[in-house]
Parts: structure tokens; sequence; C-alpha cells
């Protein structure tokens, strides 16, 4: 088979790039080493569209172990000998093809990620994008993914414990599955994903190797249309029970002390994790790719290179303790078989039966090394004339606001995912503390440090759309306000950034400000960036997705005792607005999806004034004055103060101060930087003292049940109860009764 | 008496089922590897715990290959020599696999897994809050079985609602009778679909797991622990 420019072609390189794997070389590859080359340089593994933009993010913190992108995940000190290893990942192109393997797969990758580093995942939350719930398709890929997700995480067995969803015309085709898990791990404990020590062997751990998910990384990294379906070979079947053996293998061989290395296969399977490995170590590999198990007869040495089967580990042993290593494989009922060893001379040499198939440097393959890496160029987007022009008195203030509320309420976006959640298991690990007891992040337990983990996952991506500087900080501070009203301290952040084509230059104007805003954001709240995962070709032939960079955040308690919850405990006691109300509908849920606006910007922020109010209520949980904390976010100030009615049954009693304010504004509108508390009686001088000079109003008590709202009455909660609870089910059980 | 939990390969409860009961009621309890083939050191006043998880990835039926592991030929032994046996959700399907217990689970009635919180009432007579997570838990026997467990009072706990009415809305898998766990006819092997194990800490905000201990296995246990680690 001759090798051209067009060979390249197809497999998704660009002609340049081409000619520089020649330079290389120092010849034209063969057709196995232009494969390695096509999916080791896919945006997916390389991040050459990204990584510019990447480095300036905030990197180094005092409790950061590793740096961004130096191991397979974040690792974060907590104290006492225990650190915190977490990550986010995409899994959406091969969602919107096969929507439940796509997602289960994706969850299993991403526990992958944290166990290849020596921590037990103890943790995972999702984020979702879907088009608009009425559609068939968004029910079908909605039913799929939960389904996904649920199948391979109820199984492996660890507990679904927090996430988000948006249901928005702009995902319709291109679904977002981002999965996060977070992982606990005691310092000194953990692997690193790097190979040492020539001839030491080399071995392929878990699941054998079929055709499966042949070239996702490069499928990942490419539109999605009407064709993708026939991608299909393209997205991995997951096997979590495989998955369970392979991590309790993994942990128990660890402590031995018998492994150099270890790194998990995810994209681009033995190609990505023997080259990673070696250029972090400054070594070579020889592999026999006869001896790695596979599923089916007669695979190519290409094929065997990348295939994306799952639930497998490359594991760099030390030379003589072989037998150990296999003893534990063997308990688990896992095979585990030698490939190769380390070679000093830094190159990779692949073998089939003897015969030489490839032989490239692994530093010339990998992120950092000879991968390249592009500057893009950016506009301004033309549609944000349309959002400058959006003038909000042309929206007339509704008479019935309680109509207006209802409709809210019943929002896909805002009503109880509990169709979706009660599909996943919450409460394995006994670790959760939110079920019971519900914060704005999710509290969990981490037994044996005895410590508790705040974990979440925000992006308003219309906020970002409106305004990518700002919506990029706004993702921030959400996570971080949910971490604090839920009495943790921010940590740090993973980010899953999903966006367009990268090449088109608006797309990429979006993803350079939404980087700055996040940017500015994670070093206010001291909270740098340990890593994450770009998707970028999240668009169709409609067009790109919102850009949608998804914060995943951990904060920590010092002591589980300490945790804030959201939920209103006692009739009679005060509610308080801490923060600003603000004459400001813009990009709510209210405008968008009520009045029907596209185009409008972000809602009023300042970030100094974000930080100063958080500081405020971490300082009103520490004094233990509040009884509870619940941030204003998606559909207002309304839908906070019901949130926070249901858990107990309570209701309130509440009025606007400022008559000036559009109603619509004061109960509806998302300007940030606002959070509901509530706080007895007896607390109240304290709660006045500490507040100071912060902005705060006082908006009226807890009753037993009733809904007042400016003098008039609402109902009972459990009347919005039922309609908040049931909004999504109507469609999914309508889908799925068809 | 001394606790037993199997491990078997896709187990996830264990650890949660041995933390409750260290920790949580401070019994003396160990982890059994499924491969082996005996229970050393256990006489019929202990019990032997199998956990919730999916055992060999459930692939096929919930608990069909469990059935055959090593260490249950010695537990459906012990059970037959009058040790005591608990069986927590998938534990639960494995007793059913097994013969120890009658009936079988079968996939929920909406054809979802379904995890969340529900309320069971049993010899304690209040309604306790037990959490459910299973995707085959809809307990099913033929008439006669049905009968005879009623009879003999071998339904050890019900789907209720909070208020401790039985009623249909109130069962979360579409179980016969709202059947939540049963016991044999010796009453010392029991099943159960709700997981008690996860309702035994206060960090956790539910303590009423405490109560299913008590009544099934450990009678003098008091009820107010201390909190553990805290």
């Amino acid at each position: 088979m001759e090798i051209t420019v067009s060979t390249a072609e197809k497999l998704g390189l660009r002609p340049e790039e081409f000619e520089l794997i020649k330079r290389i070389l120092g010849r034209t590859p063969n057709f196995t080493e232009l494969s390695a080359y096509s999916v080791m340089w896919s945006e997916h593994c390389s991040y050459k569209n990204s990584i510019k933009w990447l480095k300036t993010l905030p990197r180094d913190g005092s409790r950061l172990l590793v740096k961004a992108g130096e191991e397979n995940a974040g690792l974060v000190d907590i104290g006492d000998g225990y650190a915190v290893v977490f990550k986010i990942e995409s899994h959406n192109h091969p969602s919107a093809i096969e929507p439940f393997q796509g997602a289960a797969t994706g969850v299993g990758g991403i526990h992958r990620d944290i166990f290849t580093m020596g921590a037990r995942p103890i943790a995972s939350l999702n984020s979702l994008r879907f088009g608009n719930l009425k559609e068939d398709k968004t029910q079908h890929l909605l039913s799929g993914v939960v389904h996904g997700i649920g199948h391979y995480g109820n199984c492996f067995g660890v507990p679904t414990v927090g996430g988000e969803i948006y249901f928005e015309d702009c995902y319709h085709t291109n679904p977002l599955v981002n999965a996060m898990s977070v992982g606990i791990v005691k310092i000194g404990q953990t692997v690193s994903a790097t190979a040492a020590g020539v001839g030491n062997p080399v071995f392929i751990v878990g699941s054998a190797t079929g055709k499966d998910g042949m070239g996702g990384a490069a499928f990942a990294s490419a539109d999605i249309t009407e064709n993708s379906i026939e991608d299909l070979p393209a997205v991995q079947v997951g096997d979590p029970f495989q998955e369970k053996k392979l991590l309790e293998a993994c942990l128990e061989v660890i402590p031995t002390g018998a492994l150099v290395g270890m790194q998990d296969m995810g994209a681009a399977g033995i190609i990505c994790s023997t080259s990673e490995t070696s250029a972090k170590g400054g070594v070579g590999m020889k592999i026999d790719l006869e001896k790695v198990p596979t599923r089916q007869k007669n695979m190519k040495a290409w094929e065997l290179l990348l295939s994306e089967s799952q639930e497998r580990m490359l594991m760099i042993v030390h030379k003589g303790r072989e037998a150990e290593v296999q003893g534990i494989f063997e308990k688990w009922d896992l095979p585990c078989s030698q490939i190769g060893e380390v070679t000093d001379d830094g190159m990779l040499r692949f073998y089939m039966n003897g015969e030489l198939e490839a032989e490239v440097p692994a530093e010339s393959l990998v992120l950092g090394g000879g991968a390249p890496v592009y500057h893009r160029d950016y506009t301004e987007p033309k549609y944000f004339s349309k959002i400058k022009s959006f003038n909000p008195n042309k929206i007339p203030v509704p008479d019935d606001l309680k109509d207006v509320a209802e409709k809210i309420i019943s929002i896909p976006n805002i009503a109880n995912k509990r169709w979706i959640y009660n599909q996943y298991d919450s409460m394995v690990g006994t670790g959760n503390t939110s079920i019971n007891q519900p914060s704005d992040a999710a509290i969990v337990w981490a037994k044996e440090a005895n410590k508790g983990l705040a974990v979440t996952t925000d992006c308003n991506s219309r906020y970002v759309f409106a305004n990518p500087l700002q919506g990029g900080m706004m993702a921030v501070a959400e996570a971080a306000r949910n971490i604090v009203c839920s009495g943790g301290t921010p940590l740090g952040v993973t980010n899953c950034l999903n966006f367009g084509n990268p090449y088109d230059p608006e797309v990429y104007y979006q993803f350079v400000y939404a980087l700055k805003g996040m940017g500015e954001a994670c070093k206010k709240f001291d909270t740098p960036v340990t890593g994450g995962n770009v998707s970028f070709y999240n668009q169709s032939p409609d067009g790109p997705v919102y850009p949608t960079p998804t914060i995943g955040m951990v904060g920590l308690l010092e002591n589980i005792n300490d945790k804030m919850t959201l939920d209103f405990k006692e009739e009679g006691d005060i509610i308080f607005l801490v923060g600003k109300s603000s004459n400001d509908i813009n990009s709510s849920e209210y405008l968008h999806k009520i009045c029907g606006v596209e185009y409008s910007p972000a809602p009023k922020f300042d970030l100094d004034e974000e930080y100063a109010m958080q500081q405020k209520i971490a300082g009103l949980i520490k004094r233990k004055v509040i009884a509870s904390a619940h941030d204003v976010s998606e559909g207002g100030l309304f839908v906070t103060l019901i949130e926070s009615s249901f858990n107990n049954k309570l209701g309130f009693d509440v009025v606007a101060n400022d008559y000036k304010l559009r109603k619509d504004a004061m109960w509806f509108g998302e300007a940030q930087s606002r959070v509901v508390v509530s706080v007895n009686p007896l607390n109240l001088e304290v709660f006045k003292k500490v507040m100071g000079t912060h902005p705060y109003e006082e908006l009226g008590v807890v009753t037993n049940g009733t809904v007042e709202v400016d003098g008039m009455y609402w109902g009972t909660i459990l009347e919005w109860k039922e309609k908040y609870d049931t909004a999504i089910e109507t469609y999914m059980n309508h889908y799925l009764a068809e | 008496m001394k606790f037993g939990v199997v491990v078997f390969p896709g187990s996830n409860c264990d650890r949660d089922m041995y933390d409750a009961l260290k920790y949580d009621l401070k019994q003396e309890v160990v982890m059994l590897w499924h491969k082996d083939k005996e229970l050393p050191g256990f006489t019929t006043d202990d019990c032997i715990v199998l956990p919730g998880g999916f055992s060999y990835g459930d692939y096929l039926r919930c608990g069909a290959i469990a059935r055959f592991s090593p260490l249950m030929q010695a537990v459906i032994d012990f059970a037959n020599k009058g040790g005591k046996v608990l069986g927590v959700c998938n534990g639960f399907q494995i007793l059913c696999e097994s013969g120890l217990l009658p009936g079988a689970l079968l996939r929920n009635a909406n054809q979802q897994f379904v995890c969340k919180n529900v309320f069971i009432k049993g010899e304690e007579g209040k309604a306790l809050k037990i959490p459910v997570a299973h995707g085959e838990g809809r307990y099913y026997a033929d008439k006669a079985t049905l009968r005879q467990l009623e009879s003999d009072n071998q339904i050890i706990y019900r789907y209720c609602d909070a208020d401790g009415n039985i009623t249909d809305a109130a069962n979360p898998n579409g179980a016969t009778d709202n059947i939540a766990g049963i016991c044999n006819a010796n009453r010392n092997v029991f099943g159960m679909m709700p997981h008690p194990e996860r309702a035994c800490s206060e960090v956790l905000g539910n303590t009423d797991g405490r109560r299913v201990f008590k009544t099934l296995l450990i009678k003098n246990l008091q009820l107010t622990a201390e909190p553990v680690l805290a």
C-alpha cells in the first residue's frame, strides 16, 4: 500500500502534519505508523488547538500535589495524609450515535483515570445537555444516556451524587455527556503514568482487545453529521463488571510496590498508553503485539494499536516481581499478559510475530513533545450585535406572576430531575450525606480520611453564549458558591470544555474568552485547574452548540458536621436575601423560555462582589448563625425559595422591598451573587453583626406550608411540589409508553 | 455473635455492610472470599451476610451465577444447620436462586433501576425509612407459596408510605403484595431488597436501619449509638 498525503487526509491528518511526520521519521510512514500519528495528533489526544490557551489557566496552588496535565487526573492534598483525585471528561460524540454505550463507557473511562492513579473512586457526577425535551429524539437520547450512566455506575459501585442537566435547542443533534469522578488516595500510595527501568516488563491487564472503538479519538475530533451513524464501530462497548474487578485488582497491586507505573487505556488504546508512559519516563518500549489477548482472530497491527476496547490497563512492573502481580490478577480472574519491555532509546517498536510493524519516537507522538501546536484565529461573533440591541423595556411585566411562576417551575431545566437521578445508585458507599440532608453541592463523607468533600458541576452555557468572558467567570463562581453554601472551602477545578469547530473563528472566540474568564475567576477563588478535557467539534449542520465550559469543583469540609443544608428548617425563621436585588431579566429562563427571547446579555455579575458575598456566607456558616443557605440560580429568587421549602414541606411569606424593581426581575431574574438564607429569630442580632455593611434584605418568614408572595396567597407547598416533581416525568413516561 | 460478609466478584455493598456492622453497630465482622470452600470459625450462633452489588456482573439473572460459587455451598450447609444468613438486595437474589428462600426477584415493573428512600413496615410497627437500589427487585412467588409465607408469618417487610399504609404508590418495583423482605420457615434465613446498612449512620442522617438489624439479628442492640469517627 502506497502512503500518500491523501491517505493521511483520509485518516484525519492535515497535509502539513503529514509533512511533519515525514520529517520526524526521515522517511514516509507506513500505514500502521500513520494511523498511530492520526489518533495521537487528533485534538482529543494532543490538544493541538487548545493547549496554548489551556496553559493560561492557573495551575499552581499550595495544595496541588501534581500539576495539570502531568498525570491522568488532578491530585490535591486534603490533609492528614490523604489526597483527593478528580477529573471530568466528555463522551459527547459516542453518546450522540449510541447513547447507552456512549454514556456508559464515558463513566467507565473517567473512573479508570482515577483508579489508574491509585485512588478509589467515591463519587461520580455528570453534566448533560440535550435538545428540547418535547422532541422524540431528545427523549430517546435522554433515556439511553441515563440508562447507560446508571448501567455502568450502579454496577461499578460508585454513587452518582450530583450533576446538572439542561435542555436547549442547540444540543438537538449533538448532546453533551460529561462525566466526573472523585477519588481518595493515601499520599504516597499513588501511581504515576510513567515507564522507567530498561528491561522492566510491560503488561496489559484487564479485558481482551477487540475491534471496538476503532479510531474513537479521531472520531471525537470531527463534526457530527448525518453520516456519523456509519461511525458506529468507533463507539466502544463497556463491561462494568470487568472494570469493578480491574479496580479491586489494581488497588491490591499498588501497595505491593511491584509497579513502576500504570496508565489506563482509553482513547487510542495501546499506542496512547505506551507512547505517553514512555515519553514521560524518557524511555522506549519493545512490544510484541501477538501477545495481546484478543477477542477476535487476525487483528492487524494498526487495529491492535488503535483499539479502544474498554477496561484495560498498561502496567510497567519491576523486573523479578511479575509473579506477585500475576497472582493478584489471577485471584480476580483477569487476564494479565506481558507484551513487551522497556528499552533505552526512546523508540517505540511494535512487532507482530517477529516482524517490525512500526517504529516511531515515543516523544514525537505526544502532547508537549512532537505533537503540533496551533494558534487559531478568532473574531467577535456576529450574533453579538443582536445581544447588544436587546431592550428589556420592550418586554412587558406580566400581570399574573403566579401563572408565570407555575410555568417556570415546570421548565425541564428547573423541574425536579428525579426521573433521572432515581435511576442512579446515589447511596452505594454509604458516604453521600446529601440524600437525607440536601445542600447546593453534594457532600460526600470520605470515611478513611474522615473529612467531607463538597462536589459540584456547573455551567450555564446560555450565559457563556451571551458573554463568553463573563460566562466563563460565572460558571466558576457558581461552582464555588455552591460549595461555600454547603459549608465547604473550594479546593480546585477540573473542566470539560465543550465547544464547536475550532477552525471557525467565531467559535474560537468563544473558547478564548471563556477561558480568560474562567482563569480570572479561578485565581480569585484560589481554585487551580487540575486538569480536564477539551471537546471541540460539538456542532451539526445547524451550527455549534452553546459554548459549554463545564466546571467540576471539589471543596473540603474539615469536619463533616460543619455542613450547611439548603432547606428551611422551622416555621417562623426569617428569610433574607444576601446580595442585591437587581432590575435584571437578562438571559434568564424566564426571558428565554417564557418570553421567547434568544439574544440578551448575560445577567449582572461582578467577580469582586461575588467573592465578598461568598466570604460573608462562609462567615455565617462558621458562626452557626443561619439555618439554611441556597443560592439564586436558574429561575431566579422564586425558584430558590420554593426549592428551599420542599424538603421539610414548609412554605414562605415574602414581599419585594423595592417597588421600583420590575416584578419579573425581582422574582425570576437571574442576577448573580445572591443567596437565600433563613435565620432563627434568636440569631438575628448576630446575623446582622456578621453581615455588617454587605448588602442584604429581609424577604419574609418561613411558614408551615403556605406560599404567599407580595401579600397574595399562592397555594400550598404540596401543590407546588406536585408540579415541580412531575414535569419531566410527564414527557418521559409518555415516551416509554409508546 | 460474629458476622461474615461474603465478597463475590462484583459485590459493591460489601464494604458498606462491613462498615455498618463494625462501626455503627459495634459488631465483630470479617470479610469472606467467594472462592473459599469453608466457613472456618463460624458456629450456628453467627451470621453470614450476602451483600448487595452485581455479583458476576449479573449479566444472566441476578444471583444466578453467584449461587454456584464455592463458598455458597458452605453457606447453604451453614443455613441448613440453623446458622443465620442475611441477604440484602443482590444477596436476597442469591438466596432465592440458591433455594434458601422461596420465590424470585423479577425486573422492576417499570423496567428501570430505582434508587431512593422508601418506607417499609415489619414487626417494629412503625414505618422505617430505608433506601432501595435495584433493577430486579419485584418479588414474585406462586399463589401457594404466598399463602404459606403469609400463614407462617414469613413476610418480614412490606413497602408502605411514611404513615405505614401499604399502598400501590409506596411500592417501588411492583412486588407482589408489596413484599420487600421474607424469611424461611425456620426463621434463620432473611432476604430483603432495601439496604438497612445504608441507614445506620448519624452522618448520613438516617439510622432506621439499626432497627432492622435489631429486629432480625442483634436483639440486644443499642439503637442510639455514638456517631462514628466524627
